[in-house]
């Protein structure tokens, strides 16, 4: 057996292992990898979110590869072929990266100065960084803006140094960069370009034009170098590893992939190219005889929230056509051949939805005029040989012929094709080449229901269905499972207001709303008191204090501006909710797809820079929308004046104060996928903000999916805002008086939930601990006590 | 083999499952919609909590199913095995309606 050493472990050298697992069936080669790192090859790509504690394991070395982990090549002996003189080989493959350029200024080696490369460089700069205020970002290029939403993340004020006269140099031009400096900008980071840095001291960054920055951390983002000093081998004339088309060195046994090597004399410092480098050697290796294509440097991704991207060759010669639209802060370039019938390039920056199809259609005739192309209006039939996966070269014949194979769905296509599953640019052009092929894409819920959440909604509505039962003996098969049941429990209750848990509906709910209490990690529940606008009286603040105290509850403040008692039991509930029912509490569907709270200002009421009261159309808002069931939970939130104490704009539905009247947002989101409201309506009055509320979430209920917040419910509308606006302040679809009636039927039957439940001892009767032993704890709960309370032990 | 009785088969809600302390053993009992019983452990062994009475009960095919009300994970009621991760399983025990009453064997 022939023996293949690696230097090097990074995704490249990940590619090339799972590519010789591939092609190699026979076994012919035995591999070592000789890795520098500590850990197994790492998404470098989306090293940032390693913040976020997101997993970047790329699924470590295929089966019988020899992997030594921090035991880098040091030396190589091409006489004898051996690397770290006792190891032999009959190939040997230089994967080896590169490294951050450190630019010759003084202070570089001063405590608090950082590269951006590894997750270690990470660690380092997490935890110099707590404590911090100020960070400054060296290099405005695609690492740099990296590294500058990485300090923003950490909660730095945070400053960008581009040398160049625009951010992201290599990928934008002027007008793009002008742009892009505008959004990042308005996200709080200061951007100076065409400056450089001098010289850093303790605490200081000097400008190399004069003047200087207070920082208490720098990380320098000032570009690459390959890394190609272990073999003495001939280099490109800007380094690296000097190959040819089939990657091969002077060095017949010796090989060169990714960012060390310099293919035909260039450096690549993208993932793409070095993969196709992988599997170029890989091929060789096994007998084929491939050659590299010239690469693909087409990139896109976001940065700091704004899409950048950049294809083909956008700063040669040709014919532009340039859309800069200011007010919306989007930017476009095609280049195109001087008798303008093929496209060579292009750059997007603040939308870059058209990506997929453009990039695919570089080398070849734009299928429509460019302006509608660039705004979406053209679909576009891409030829069979435009590529519609970069990071794994997938061409679109490949994928049609995929389809045409029985792939039925993005999933397939992924396992297939491999298409999708590098920077997931391409999966919106993978869904529509599926519709082209026929296709259908399930809307089904589940295996119970072949129907959309919508579509069974509008069964419900129209049919006035009013049990599972009778609903999934006419429209589904089975049972039902614990995602259709709590969604047509969910539709039942947004439409009839009545007691959620009474008969059959009692059976479709989940453990939340059937106990009307939040599930914890150890099976005990939390308990949350509607306080309408976060607003309490002393009285009612005794009140909760007193209950949290006398049944040992764990008691944290929300984001919402209300209070969560932790750690009750099942059978607990009844008292505890007993005690607030008393006290003058309500529920506060805390547990619900529901709405939960509409946080609010101090408003004109007390602020000196207020202009209208938040408070009281917090508090009207939040009673004439409680208990409204829904998709999903809804957040809200009213500002008193535009400094937005309230945070109004990361809501579902936001309300700002102006001098006359109320701002309305939609669509905000925090969590996962942060978004800001878009302003739906402006200066308008309380009356019409109302009734646009009340449409609003309607419509949301009627035709959201299972799940789907009021942000991307937006966002999938076929038209967006504007369609809604159509639909709820124009009535296009003469539908206001049905979604003003549904509205006016729930206020008019609101009921408290937990007073209700209190009241009926049949409904009572659930919350016992063991059916045969209803007041005898769970024995298996237990607590241990953490800064003055009881968590979970 | 020795039955312990832990409440009247009227108790049970269709689909809906109760908990159960049977000589020391958490036991989740549920009465299914053709008004078959099954008894499982009530752990979630992946949420390790007492938890598994409180899931959703429905069906995967042909099977009869609970889901953890803690992250949906589904077992089969009948053998316990869990349908989404392969080779995790919870207790089953013998259940049965005798006179109107639910009588559990832990044994």
């Amino acid at each position: 057996m022939k023996h293949l050493v690696v230097a090097g472990y990074g995704m490249v050298a990940q590619r090339f292992l799972e590519a010789m697992r591939q092609r190699d069936a026979e076994g012919a080669w035995r591999i070592t990898v000789l890795a520098e790192e500590g850990r197994p090859a790492y998404d470098r790509v989306r090293l940032t979110s390693w913040f976020d504690g997101e997993d970047l394991d790329l699924g470590g070395p295929p089966a019988g590869v020899d992997v030594r982990l921090g035991t880098p090549a040091v030396s190589v002996d091409r006489a004898n072929r051996t690397v770290n003189g006792s190891i032999p080989y009959d190939a040997l493959v230089l994967a080896t990266g590169s490294r951050p350029f450190l630019p010759p200024f003084e202070g570089s080696a001063l405590p608090g100065v950082f590269v951006y490369r590894t997750v270690e460089d990470l660690k380092a700069i997490k935890e110099w960084a707590s404590g911090c205020r100020v960070g400054a970002v060296l290099g405005g290029g695609l690492l740099g803006l990296e590294a500058a939403n990485a300090l923003k993340g950490l909660g730095l004020e945070t400053h960008v140094v581009e040398f160049a006269p625009r951010l992201m140099p290599m990928q934008v031009d002027e007008g793009g960069g002008a742009v892009l400096k505008r959004h990042i900008e308005a996200l709080g980071v200061t951007v100076h370009t065409g400056r450089s840095c001098g010289s850093l001291t303790k605490g200081a960054m000097h400008f190399a034009d004069g003047g200087s920055l207070a920082v208490d951390i720098v990380v320098v983002a000032a570009g690459i170098r390959p890394r190609d000093e272990l073999v003495d081998l001939i280099r490109g004339t800007r380094g690296g590893y000097l190959v040819d088309e089939a990657c091969r060195t002077e060095d017949e046994a010796i090989w060169a992939i990714g960012e060390c090597a310099a293919l035909q004399g260039v450096c690549y410092g993208l993932v793409a190219p070095g993969y196709a480098m992988a599997e170029v050697v890989a091929d060789r290796l096994t007998g084929g005889a491939a050659v590299m294509a010239p690469p693909d440097t087409s990139t896109k991704l976001k940065l700091l929230g704004v899409d950048v991207a950049s294809f083909g060759a956008p700063h040669g010669e040709g014919l532009d056509v340039v859309v800069s639209d200011q007010i919306n802060g989007v930017y476009a370039k095609l280049l195109l051949t001087d008798d303008a019938q093929t496209l060579l390039g292009g750059i997007l920056v603040g939308d870059a939805s058209s990506y997929p199809t453009l990039r695919a259609c570089v080398g070849g005739p734009l299928p429509g005029s460019p302006l509608s192309v660039l705004s979406g209006q053209t679909s576009v039939a891409l030829s069979g040989t435009a590529q519609v996966c970069s990071c794994h070269a997938v061409s679109k014949d490949h994928v049609s012929s995929a389809i045409a194979g029985g792939c039925g769905d993005v999933a397939c296509l992924k396992a297939c094709t491999k298409a999708g599953t590098g920077c997931g640019s391409c999966v919106p052009l993978l869904k529509q080449l599926l519709v082209e092929g026929g296709v259908k894409l399930s809307k089904a819920l589940c295996e119970h229901f072949a129907y959309s959440r919508q579509e069974l909604f509008d069964i419900i509505h129209i049919r006035g269905a009013t049990s599972f039962t009778a609903l999934i003996g006419e429209f589904g098969t089975g049972r039902g499972c614990d995602i259709c049941k709590p969604a047509v429990a969910s539709i039942l209750a947004s439409m009839s207001s009545g007691y959620i848990l009474d008969g059959e509906q009692a059976a479709l709910q989940d453990t939340n709303d059937h106990f009307l209490a939040n599930i914890q990690r150890d099976g005990t529940y939390s308990v949350v008191p509607r306080i309408p606008g976060g607003e309490i009286t002393p009285e009612k603040l005794i009140a909760v204090g007193e209950v949290a105290r006398d049944f040992g509850l764990y008691t944290k403040i929300t984001g919402g501006q209300r209070i969560d008692l932790f750690g009750a039991r099942v059978e607990q509930l009844p008292q505890i909710w007993r005690r607030l029912v008393d006290a003058g509490f309500e529920s506060g569907h805390a547990y619900g797809k529901a709405l939960r709270t509409v946080k609010s200002c101090v408003g004109s009421t007390w602020c000196r820079y207020g202009v209208q009261d938040s408070v009281g159309l917090a508090v009207d808002l939040e009673l004439r929308y409680r208990g409204l069931r829904a998709p999903h939970k809804i957040k809200a939130a009213v500002s008193g004046c535009a400094r937005e104490c309230a945070e109004a704009r990361g809501k579902d539905f936001g309300v700002i104060a102006t001098e006359t009247g109320w701002n309305l947002y939609v669509g905000g989101n925090g969590g996962f996928r942060p978004r800001h409201a878009d302003l739906f309506l402006a200066d308008v009055s309380t009356e019409v903000l109302v009734r646009t509320i009340d449409r609003f979430l309607m419509y949301y209920i009627r035709t959201a999916d299972r799940l789907q917040r009021t942000a991307s419910w937006i966002e999938s509308l076929d038209g967006g805002l504007d369609h809604l606006r159509e639909v709820i302040v124009d009535d296009s679809l003469g539908l206001c008086a049905e979604l003003d009636a549904m509205m006016a039927r729930h206020v008019a039957s609101y009921s408290d939930e937990w007073r209700d439940t209190l009241e009926d001892p049949k409904r009572l009767a659930r919350f016992v601990s063991f059916v045969n032993a209803p007041d005898t704890p769970d024995p298996d709960i237990s607590f241990s006590v953490e800064r003055g309370q009881r968590v979970p032990a | 083999m020795k039955w312990f009785q832990i409440c009247t088969i009227e108790i049970l809600q269709p689909e809906r499952g109760v908990a159960a302390l049977v000589d020391g053993t958490q036991v989740a009992v549920f009465r299914t919609f053709d008004d078959s019983l099954y008894a499982v452990g009530n752990r979630d062994p992946i949420g390790k909590a007492q938890v598994m009475s409180r899931g959703i009960v429905g069906t995967r095919g042909t099977a009869p199913t609970v889901a953890s009300p803690l992250h949906k994970q589904v077992y089969d009621l009948r053998t316990g095995e869990c349908l989404d991760l392969p080779g995790i399983r919870i207790p089953t025990y013998p259940v049965r309606c005798v006179d109107g009453r639910v009588e559990i064997s832990v044994t």
